[in-house]
């Protein structure tokens, strides 16, 4: 039996030991990857690697059935009329909704991923949060987003939200469990640093920048932090750990500069869905008008989508 | 003052208009604009195609809010831009003169222009009703027409009257409620990059004129395919450029509306029915009792 697959006992990581993040080196290190210029066939790949890795998502309070099945339905005919696309890599629901979307879905092979543990606050007991995440997987759901409690973390009790994580992990038993920071709550980039490597040594699959109800959500910067401090704790214990920008990113072409970043920070075995997420409600259709525009040569109106 | 010389003028620098902002091509080209004794007298932007898609981002995103402004605003605010150029003669008549206007003729095009603005100002608020109908159907409804703003408009400019023509042009597009795209005139691109200023100053919401410089030969294309523009007007160019604005409209089925070869500078040049060229007539049966 290998070392890694023996089942680790997860321990708490030192925090003081997290290097701190050079903030004006990430703003000048994020303006280089916004100059790359990806063009032709590279564009083309991008944008169909792009929608691959999208978590289609609805997560409003007037969410209904319809509404749900609706975004199944984009999430499996992104645009018929191009043949060959890929399609997404999840819908993104809250708990409540995750049947409707999983029988919406089907035999496709697109995952439902669950926001649960009270999104988007985070704000309630812990059992709580759990019995939700447990009712989100049982109901199918293949991924779960949980918040951490940022007002615990602001206050320096690492340990409680190491053992919330740690707690909602088991109880997502196979699903994955996706790690929300909510970076435009905690501030510095070197708390967002030091959050990823909690969450990470937690036993999170994947760390996410934000739930999109809260501004900034996902900016190139703090997605650079992460993605950097999911690169050391590859280097230090060989498991690795997917990254899931969210909220605020919704053309093309900004979806390009994180790919550029995430090729250059973690390279190309990072470059899947299984690795790689985009949350994002309205980027799809605008990669599918760039893809269009890229076919036809004739740029696109959003008239000739369907809605998302 | 710290020297005694002479003072070194300070050139303007001619930047185009996109979402109520100025800036420079994203393709960071200029052209050198000369006078007929091949002296420089300004350098413009040589607008790409990628700063023609993102004037159609704005103008799209503009429209809701201005086709939902109120008949009377509209007009309110093409008088305010009536009343900023009636300040603004002076420099319009200078750059005009640069560009080889005659001083006379200058003076002429820009008392025009002004007059124009105020001409479609007044029919903000009138043209609805003069194009509106009830029609008489053998049904038990209550029928009717009204005009609706067709949506984003490109417009090429003349490339002769660079004000005048531009104005009588943009006038009648954006009373209407449209947004609009604009090429300015090839040959006299100053008067249009000023104009954008005075629009800048005259309550009018950014994005709902946008106005690029750059050649005819590489933007024309562009201008008449672009799937999110509802309408083209163009004003110059022979069978072959009708042809091709033409075939390349047809892909969304553009209202295509040509003004090629017009006097702008005549009353005959300006009429309500301009402004129905960029309508949508929509027609409700309204059902009623016997």
């Amino acid at each position: 039996m290998s070392l890694a697959a023996v089942p680790k006992i997860r321990r708490m990581p030192d925090l003081g030991q997290v290097s701190l993040v050079d903030e004006v080196g990430v703003i000048e290190r994020v303006a280089r990857f916004q100059t790359r210029s990806i063009k032709n066939e590279s564009k083309t790949e991008a944008l169909k690697m792009i929608l691959s890795m999208i978590d289609l998502t609805t997560l409003e309070g007037q969410d209904t059935p319809g509404k749900v099945r609706q975004l199944c339905q984009k999430a499996i005919h992104l645009h018929d009329a191009m043949p060959g696309l890929p399609h997404v890599a999840a819908v993104c629901v809250y708990p409540t909704m995750v049947s409707v979307a999983k029988k919406a879905l089907g035999e496709n092979k697109i995952n439902v991923a669950s926001v649960a543990t009270a999104f988007p606050s985070g704000m309630a007991p812990r059992q709580i949060k759990l019995e939700e995440t447990r009712i989100a997987v049982e109901d199918g759901a293949d991924e779960i987003d949980m918040v951490i409690s940022r007002g615990a973390f602001l206050q320096g009790e690492y340990s409680f939200v190491f053992d919330e994580i740690a707690a909602i992990k088991e109880a997502c038993g196979k699903a994955h469990l996706k790690v929300i920071l909510e970076t435009g709550e905690l501030g510095t980039l070197d708390r967002v640093r030091r959050a990823s490597v909690l969450a990470m040594h937690a036993g999170a699959d994947f760390i996410k920048t934000s739930t999109g109800k809260i501004q900034p959500a996902a900016t190139l910067p703090v997605t650079l932090v992460m993605l950097q401090a999911i690169r050391d704790f590859y280097y230090e214990t060989g498991r690795m750990v997917g990254m899931k920008p969210a909220g605020g990113i919704s053309s093309a072409k900004v979806a390009v500069h994180y790919l550029v970043m995430l090729r250059e920070t973690l390279g190309n075995a990072w470059m899947t869905p299984v690795w790689y997420r985009f949350g994002a409600s309205s980027l799809a259709n605008d990669v599918l008008m760039q893809l269009r525009k890229q076919a036809t040569g004739v740029y696109q109106s959003l008239e000739y989508f369907s809605k998302d | 003052m710290a020297g005694s010389g002479t003072r070194v003028p300070v050139i303007k620098t001619y930047k185009i208009y996109i979402d109520g902002k100025f800036p420079r091509t994203e393709s960071g080209r200029s052209i050198a604009l000369e006078d007929s004794d091949n002296a420089v007298i300004a350098n413009v932007c040589r607008g790409s195609r990628k700063d023609f898609r993102n004037a159609v981002v704005a103008a799209r995103k503009a429209f809701d809010p201005w086709s939902d402004t109120s008949a009377y605003l509209r007009g309110q605010i093409l008088y305010r831009i009536a009343e900023m150029l009636e300040g603004r003669r002076e420099q319009f008549v200078a750059e005009l003169t640069l560009q080889g206007v005659s001083r006379r003729m200058a003076k002429k095009e820009v008392d025009a222009s002004i007059d124009r603005l105020i001409y479609y100002a007044g029919w903000s608020d009138k043209y609805q009703q003069i194009f509106s109908a009830v029609n008489p159907v053998s049904s038990s409804h209550f029928n009717f027409s009204v005009l609706e703003p067709t949506g984003v408009v490109s417009i090429l400019a003349p490339n002769e009257s660079s004000l005048l023509g531009l104005v009588s042009n943009v006038a009648p597009v954006i009373v209407g409620g449209n947004t609009c795209v604009v090429l300015a005139s090839e040959k006299s691109p100053l008067c249009a990059v000023s104009f954008a200023e005075v629009l800048h100053a005259s309550d009018v919401p950014g994005g709902v004129v946008n106005i690029l410089t750059g050649y005819r030969e590489e933007l024309t294309g562009q201008f008449a395919s672009h799937m999110d523009v509802n309408a083209i007007v163009y004003c110059d160019g022979g069978s072959d450029v009708a042809k091709s604005v033409q075939e390349k409209a047809a892909e969304n089925i553009k209202r295509v509306i040509s003004r090629v070869d017009e006097d702008w500078s005549v009353d005959a040049a300006q009429s309500p029915y301009l402004i129905k060229q960029t309508q949508e007539t929509k027609t409700t049966w309204h059902p009623i009792g016997s």
